[in-house]
């Protein structure tokens, strides 16, 4: 008896998350597919599935006309596929530089500064996105803050134009995905044993030897780590290009978006949205095979 | 401990910080500013907030987003912590592969490739066994009960696996029975990282807007969906009043959470 409910209970441990994300996650992606091989129509929903079960039967007729739309138009569909990785690799760079001086500092303090630094820096990636990117919002319009201090200092008479910039896409993605680099190079960098690095400095070396040929390479792990938590969300983003960004910093996320809401063109988004997802596998698995690679 | 880091590098540091908090902090300082114009300083006052009261719209949404942030929160939790406890306890198990990638592939899924599949989902299922019929609060729900879970098993996960194994086994040599003994040995231990996983899941339900955006149907918008429409418009003072409340309300969680985990970390 005892036996049963140990097993019983080990089936519905395992199966019942299980089943929820097959349900809620994994049908959708195969659903998402379906329509992207769908033809579109002016009805409620709008567009035939490619593959259905219904009062006719089971029916299978799926359509190149979405992708081919795609390539077609190439130009208003790869400008953005090309923006959203150019946006996202200069982000994850710049994240980088900022967050480096910072995961040292935290690594390298004692217990107590340790913890107030760490809990500053987890506060603002738990604060919505959305409202810090309006608040950056009111720091770089032409009658934003950076400007009114400007004007006020007398080093510019007319306001800099800062919004709808790259400028203001990389501040957006600073601002937002900042936490998510510190992190993973806080990890590294606080593992990392002072006592080669206090070997080098007796040594003789100098410090930006000891920076370059110990310390670098030894938080490798941290950076690859750091560089893909920003990296694939930031190829998908939103919020930042549709707030902070112009025609010019046009990324895949908000044309899912235009496509879906303003065309109601929804087999096309669900084309776009395959073509970012593979847009966002390759450098996993390229992370992964790097990693076999060290191990072995 | 060393306390050897370059006067550079703590610049460098405090730059970083600067960065990430000072458009907050002069957004919160411009809530309590009396003009209409953002940008001109004409006085304190509080008054922004006092219309905040009066805004149905908003108010309705709050409502809605607390509803849907708390549902969904309580299930990412429960069946986080089911994830963990599988991936942690069952060492080997069948389906083990395909629910480490069910589990973790929400994790880097743009948001706007999860709404725009799970509500590609809803449509068919509605088709096919007229349910659910339209789209609203729970529609929303389930979509953030769905990636919150993986959150949260992954924070559950981190603590269940340093948890010391050998206060249960002991339990159980005792005779306590499985239940008993997950309820008052592990359970409790693990309180903390269950605490943070909901208070994650809230926060990630409450702060989202593309996700909800997609599978939101008429007249169920969230907190989120209203601002950013009002933020379309320009920048505003009510918006800065309401982004204040927001942003104070998620940090005392957030902190209040941290230093639960921080504290739990110290004493091992």
């Amino acid at each position: 008896m005892n036996y049963f409910f140990q097993k019983f209970g080990r089936i519905l441990v395992i199966w019942l998350p299980l089943g929820w994300l097959l349900l809620f996650f994994m049908f959708p992606l195969v659903e998402m597919i379906n329509v992207s091989f769908s033809e579109a129509r002016r009805a409620v929903p709008p567009y035939i599935p490619a593959f259905q079960i219904g009062s006719g039967g089971f029916t299978f007729s799926p359509v190149l006309d979405n992708y081919l739309l795609i390539y077609e138009y190439w130009e208003d569909y790869l400008w953005p596929a090309i923006n959203s990785i150019r946006l996202a690799f200069f982000s994850t760079l710049y994240c980088l530089l900022f967050a480096y001086p910072m995961a040292w500092w935290i690594a390298r303090s004692n217990k107590s500064i340790q913890h107030i630094l760490l809990i500053l820096v987890l506060m603002p990636f738990w604060t919505s996105s959305l409202l810090r990117m309006y608040a950056l919002i009111g720091l770089l319009n032409p009658n934003g803050f950076i400007n009114d201090v400007l004007i006020w200092a007398g080093i510019t008479v007319t306001p800099i134009q800062m919004m709808q910039t790259d400028f203001s896409i990389y501040s957006g993605m600073i601002l937002t995905y900042l936490p998510l680099m510190i992190l993973p190079l806080y990890a590294s960098l606080v593992r990392l044993d002072v006592s080669i690095i206090e070997a080098a400095a007796d040594l003789g070396a100098k410090k930006w030897d000891i920076f370059r040929t110990i310390v670098l390479p030894l938080s490798i792990p941290g950076i690859v780590a750091g560089s893909l938590l920003v990296f694939i969300p930031a190829v998908g983003e939103f919020v930042i290009p549709a707030l902070l960004g112009g025609p010019e910093q046009l990324m895949l996320g908000k044309v899912i978006w235009t496509e879906f809401f303003r065309n109601r063109d929804w087999p096309v988004a669900a084309a776009i949205a395959i073509i970012l997802i593979a847009i966002i596998i390759l450098p996993i698995v390229y992370a992964r095979y790097q990693d076999r690679e060290r191990i072995s | 401990m060393r306390r050897d880091v370059p006067l550079l590098i703590k610049a460098l540091g405090i730059a970083g910080f600067g960065i990430l908090y000072i458009p907050v902090m002069i957004m919160i300082i411009y809530s309590f500013n009396s003009s209409k114009l953002v940008a001109v300083w004409a006085g304190f006052s509080t008054k922004w907030y006092k219309e905040l009261w009066t805004d149905d719209i908003l108010l309705t949404a709050l409502y809605k987003s607390l509803l849907i942030g708390v549902s969904s929160a309580t299930i990412s939790t429960v069946f986080g912590l089911l994830i963990a406890i599988a991936f942690v306890r069952f060492s080997v198990f069948k389906g083990r592969l395909i629910l480490s990638l069910v589990a973790s592939a929400p994790l880097v899924m743009p948001e706007a490739v999860t709404g725009l599949s799970m509500l590609l989902l809803f449509i068919a299922m509605e088709i096919s066994f007229g349910w659910p019929s339209g789209r609203g609060v729970d529609t929303i729900m389930i979509a953030h009960a769905t990636f919150g879970m993986c959150f949260a098993a992954v924070v559950i996960q981190t603590r269940l696996r340093d948890m010391d194994k050998y206060l249960e086994e002991a339990a159980r040599d005792l005779g306590g029975r499985q239940p008993f003994v997950f309820l008052s040995i592990t359970l409790p231990l693990i309180l903390p990282s269950i605490i943070a996983a909901w208070l994650l899941s809230f926060t990630l339900s409450f702060d989202d807007l593309v996700i909800a955006s997609f599978v939101s149907g008429p007249g169920s918008s969230t907190l989120p969906i209203v601002i950013f429409s009002k933020i379309r418009l320009g920048v505003s003072p009510e918006i800065n009043a309401i982004a204040t409340l927001m942003i104070l309300t998620i940090s005392i969680l957030v902190l209040f959470g941290s230093i639960l985990v921080l504290k739990r970390e110290d004493k091992k």
